[in-house]
C-alpha cells in the first residue's frame, strides 16, 4: 500500500504522460474512404477472398446506416473522408522474432513501459503490440502453444487459423449490428486473436496495447476471444495516443465466446489522449464489446477502468445464452475537463437461472459529463433470472454533471432486477479532515477517489491495479481546490 | 508552546471570537468550557485551518512560528492534531491506509522518510494496545458505520499514531456514554509527556473528571471572561453558566 500511495504522490505532479510522438516511417492508405480502400487494406494484408467480400459487405451497409444520436454526448460530425484508414509502420515483412523489429518502435514500447523483450520480462503478462493499424509483435507465444493457445494478431489469425476466424468473427458483434461495428469490419487493420482450447486454464494474463502514433489516422482494431468448455483466459487491453490537436477516431470491436463451464475475465484500462483542458483534440472512442456466454455455467466478465478519450461511447455486455451463465460488468469511469462518456453495459437474459452484476462508479470533474446507459433485459424463457446493479456517482465540483439511464425489460415473472444508484460529491469536510491529518488536496482527492472505486480496482488483475490507481489520480489533477 | 493573541475570527461576517487571549505551555492541559454558540468549537476550527473562518484581527504563535501563515496540513505537520467533535466518513478507505498516508506525509513534512512495513505495523500494534481499539475497525472503511465511541476511539488513535504536540480536542465527550469516555480519556492521559500539551473543548464538566486539566477557561460570547484552576470546571457544573452571565452582567453594571 505504502508503494502505491507513494506513486500517486509522484503522479498527480505529472500531465498526460504518454503524449510523445514517435518518428517511425509508415506506410499509409490514401486519405478517405471508399470500396477501394478496403480493398487496399485486404490486399495490404493479403487476406483471402472469403475476408475481402465479408469487408465489402460491411462496407455496403455501412453506406446505409446513420450515424447513431441517442447518446448523451455532442460533437461536430466527423468526415470520414478525412481519415487515413491504413497506416502501418514500414518494417520488413514477416518477421521472424522480435529482435528484429525496429529500434524506434521497440523504443516506443518502452517509453510506454512496455518490453517486448521476453527475455526480460518477469512480470508473466504476454503481449501482443498493436501500433496504428499493425500488430507488431507478441510475445510468449512459444510457450502458450504448447498447452494449445492461440495468441497471435488478426492479420495472422486470417492467414493461419481461417477456419476459426470464420466460425468466429461477427458471430457476436455482426457487420450490421451498429454504424461503428459496421466501419470496423469494413476497415479493420488488425487486432488480437485468443484461442484457449477445451480444459486449458491459461497460466499467464493475456495483454494486448495499443497505441495510435501516425496523425490523422483512425484506429480500428477488432479483437476475439475463443474460451473453449472448462477454460479460464484473463485478459487486458491497454491504450495511449499522443497529444494532437486534432480529434482522432478510433472504433474497434471486441467480441469474446465462453462455451461450457468456460470463463473469460476481460479488463481494460483505457488511457487514450483526453484532449488538453480546453477540450481541444482527444481521441473519439467507438466501441462495441459483447461477449456470448455460449455454454452452461459460462462466465464473462468486463472490468473497465475509463480515463481516456475526449468522448467515450461504449458498452461491453453479456449474451447469457448458456443455462446457469453469469456476466458481470464493473466499470470505473472518470471524466474531467471538457471530456465526455456514455457509457454501461447490456446484459441480455436468455438462458435459466442466468446471473448478471452490474457495477458502475462515474467520477465527474471539471466541465464534463459523464452518463451510465445500461440495459438488463430478462426474455420469456429465461426463468429466475436474477440481476443486481449498483451505480453510484461521484461529483467533483459544480459545473460537471452525472447521468444515470438504466433500461430494465423483463419479460419473465420469475425475474428478479435489483438497481440501486447513488450520487455524492465530494465534501469540503472530508478535504478538511485529511488536511488536519497532514494530508494535502490532492492526495486527499486521490484517496476519497480509490475508496469510492475499490469495488471496482479490486477486479483488475494485480498487475495492473497499481497503474489504474495512478490514472485514476492523474486524470482529476487540478479538479480541486 | 501556544501563544493566542487577541484573535478575533468570523464567519459569513459574523464574529464569533472577539479577543482572545491563551497561553499553553508544554505538559500543560487546559480545559475551555462554556456555553453552546459560545465561540468554543470556532476556536478549534481556527486553530486547525479551516479556511471557513477568516481571522480579523490577532496573531497565533506555535511553537515560535506563526501559525495563522501555515495551510492545515502544515500545521499538522508543525505538530498540532484536532480531534473532530464530528469525524467524518471516507467510504472504500481503510483506516490502516488512510492513517499510514497520513504518518507517511507528516514524516515529509519533517524530511523524514516514510515508515517501512514492519516499523509501520510495531508502531500500529503498539498504539492499537494504548487506545483499546481493535484491529479489526482499523481494517474497515474510515468510520464507516463507527458507533460514536469507535470514531471518537478512532480519532485518538489517530492523535496515538501522529503524536502532536498540541492536541485539541473538540467536544470528544460529546454522545459518549460514561465508559466510552473513560477509555478515551485513558487515551489521552497515556499519551500526555512533559514536551507535549492538551486543550481540551467541552460543554460538560464530566470529560474532567478523567482528563484533570491544570487550567480551566470559560468563553463566554467570544471571550476568555475567567480562568482558573480545575475546580473552577465543578463549581460551573454545580451553578450552572448563568452564574457566569450573572457575574459579567454585575461587572458591566458597576
Amino acid at each position: 500500500m505504502n508503494e502505491e500511495l507513494g506513486t500517486i504522490e509522484r503522479t498527480v505532479l505529472s500531465d498526460y504522460k504518454y503524449g510523445f510522438v514517435s518518428d517511425i516511417e509508415s506506410d499509409d492508405a490514401p486519405m478517405g474512404l471508399d470500396e477501394d480502400t478496403v480493398r487496399f487494406i485486404s490486399a495490404k494484408k493479403n487476406e483471402p477472398k472469403w475476408m475481402l467480400d465479408w469487408r465489402l459487405k460491411a462496407y455496403n451497409h455501412w453506406l446505409k446506416m446513420e450515424e447513431p444520436t441517442w447518446a448523451n454526448i455532442s460533437y461536430p460530425r466527423i468526415n470520414y473522408q478525412d481519415i487515413i484508414y491504413y497506416s502501418a509502420p514500414k518494417q520488413k515483412v514477416n518477421l521472424n522474432n522480435l529482435d528484429e523489429i525496429d529500434p524506434e518502435l521497440r523504443r516506443t514500447f518502452e517509453k510506454l513501459g512496455i518490453s517486448l523483450d521476453e527475455q526480460k520480462r518477469l512480470s508473466g503478462v504476454a503481449v501482443d503490440a498493436v501500433i496504428d493499424s499493425v500488430s507488431i509483435g507478441t510475445t510468449f507465444k512459444a510457450q502458450l502453444g504448447e498447452l494449445g493457445i492461440i495468441f497471435c494478431s488478426m492479420s495472422e489469425a486470417i492467414q493461419e487459423h481461417p477456419e476459426l476466424i470464420r466460425k468466429y468473427l461477427g458471430s457476436v458483434v455482426p457487420i450490421t449490428d451498429n454504424y461503428f461495428a459496421a466501419l470496423n469490419a469494413a476497415v479493420f487493420s488488425d487486432g488480437s486473436f485468443c484461442y484457449i482450447p477445451k480444459g486449458v486454464r491459461c497460466p499467464m494474463e493475456l495483454s494486448t496495447y495499443f497505441r495510435i502514433n501516425a496523425e490523422n489516422t483512425g484506429q480500428f482494431e477488432r479483437t476475439l476471444i475463443v474460451a473453449e468448455d472448462d477454460s479460464y483466459v484473463s485478459y487486458l487491453e491497454g491504450c495511449t495516443a499522443p497529444m494532437r490537436d486534432e480529434n482522432q477516431l478510433h472504433a474497434a470491436v471486441v467480441e469474446l465466446i465462453a462455451q461450457d463451464h468456460a470463463e473469460i475475465k476481460y479488463s481494460t484500462v483505457q488511457n487514450w489522449y483526453p484532449g488538453d483542458k480546453d477540450g481541444k483534440g482527444g481521441i473519439y472512442n467507438f466501441v462495441t464489446k459483447r461477449g456470448i456466454c455460449q455454454g452452461n455455467s459460462s462466465k464473462i466478465s468486463w472490468t473497465q477502468v475509463e480515463t481516456g478519450s475526449s468522448i467515450t461511447w461504449k458498452y461491453p455486455g453479456v449474451i447469457l445464452k448458456g443455462d446457469n451463465s453469469i456476466g458481470e460488468f464493473y466499470s470505473v469511469a472518470v471524466t474531467n475537463n471538457h471530456q465526455q462518456a456514455d457509457t454501461g453495459t447490456k446484459m441480455l437474459h436468455l438462458g435459466k437461472n442466468t446471473k448478471s452484476r452490474i457495477v458502475s462508479k462515474g467520477i465527474s470533474a471539471g466541465f464534463s459529463q459523464n452518463s451510465y446507459r445500461g440495459l438488463v433485459h430478462v426474455s420469456k424463457k429465461a426463468d429466475n433470472a436474477r440481476n443486481f446493479s449498483q451505480c453510484d456517482s461521484l461529483l467533483l465540483g459544480d459545473k460537471c454533471g452525472a447521468h444515470t439511464f438504466p433500461y430494465i425489460e423483463v419479460r419473465n415473472h420469475t425475474g428478479i432486477v435489483e438497481h440501486e444508484a447513488t450520487t455524492s460529491k465530494i465534501g469540503e469536510d472530508q478535504i478538511f479532515f485529511c488536511n488536519q491529518r497532514g494530508i494535502d488536496t490532492e492526495t486527499a482527492v486521490a484517496l476519497i477517489v480509490n475508496g469510492f472505486a475499490r469495488e471496482v480496482m479490486n477486479q483488475l488483475p494485480m498487475e495492473f491495479a497499481v497503474e489504474a490507481q495512478k490514472l485514476l489520480a492523474i486524470s482529476l489533477e487540478g479538479s480541486v481546490g | 508552546m501556544l501563544r493566542i493573541h487577541n484573535l478575533h475570527a468570523e464567519i459569513e461576517g459574523k464574529k464569533i471570537l472577539k479577543g482572545i487571549n491563551l497561553e499553553i505551555k508544554p505538559g500543560e492541559v487546559h480545559a475551555i468550557m462554556g456555553p453552546n454558540g459560545s465561540g468554543k468549537s470556532t476556536l478549534a476550527s481556527v486553530l486547525a485551518g479551516r479556511k471557513e473562518y477568516e481571522v480579523t484581527e490577532g496573531t497565533v504563535e506555535f511553537m515560535g512560528k506563526d501559525l495563522l501563515e501555515f495551510s492545515p496540513e502544515a500545521r499538522a505537520g508543525e505538530g498540532l492534531f484536532l480531534a473532530f467533535q464530528y469525524p467524518i466518513e471516507i467510504p472504500g478507505l481503510s483506516t490502516i491506509n488512510f492513517i499510514k498516508t497520513a504518518v507517511n506525509e507528516v514524516r515529509k513534512y519533517r524530511g523524514e522518510g516514510p515508515l517501512d512495513a514492519v516499523r509501520f505495523l510495531q508502531m500500529m500494534k503498539e498504539k492499537m494496545a494504548l487506545t483499546e481499539i481493535d484491529k479489526a475497525l482499523l481494517s474497515r472503511s474510515l468510520n464507516e458505520g463507527f458507533s460514536g465511541g469507535e470514531k471518537k476511539r478512532n480519532e485518538i488513535f489517530q492523535m496515538a499514531m501522529l503524536q502532536p504536540k498540541l492536541a485539541i480536542l473538540d467536544e470528544t465527550d460529546s454522545g459518549l456514554d460514561i465508559d466510552a469516555i473513560r477509555i478515551v480519556a485513558n487515551g489521552v492521559n497515556k499519551l500526555r509527556t512533559k514536551d507535549n500539551a492538551v486543550l481540551a473543548v467541552t460543554h460538560y464538566q464530566r470529560l474532567l473528571d478523567y482528563i484533570i486539566p491544570d487550567f480551566v477557561h470559560v468563553l463566554y460570547n467570544g471571550r476568555i471572561v475567567k480562568s482558573g484552576p480545575k475546580e473552577l470546571a465543578l463549581e460551573l457544573e454545580e451553578r450552572g453558566y448563568d452564574f457566569i452571565k450573572n457575574e459579567i452582567s454585575e461587572a458591566a453594571e458597576a
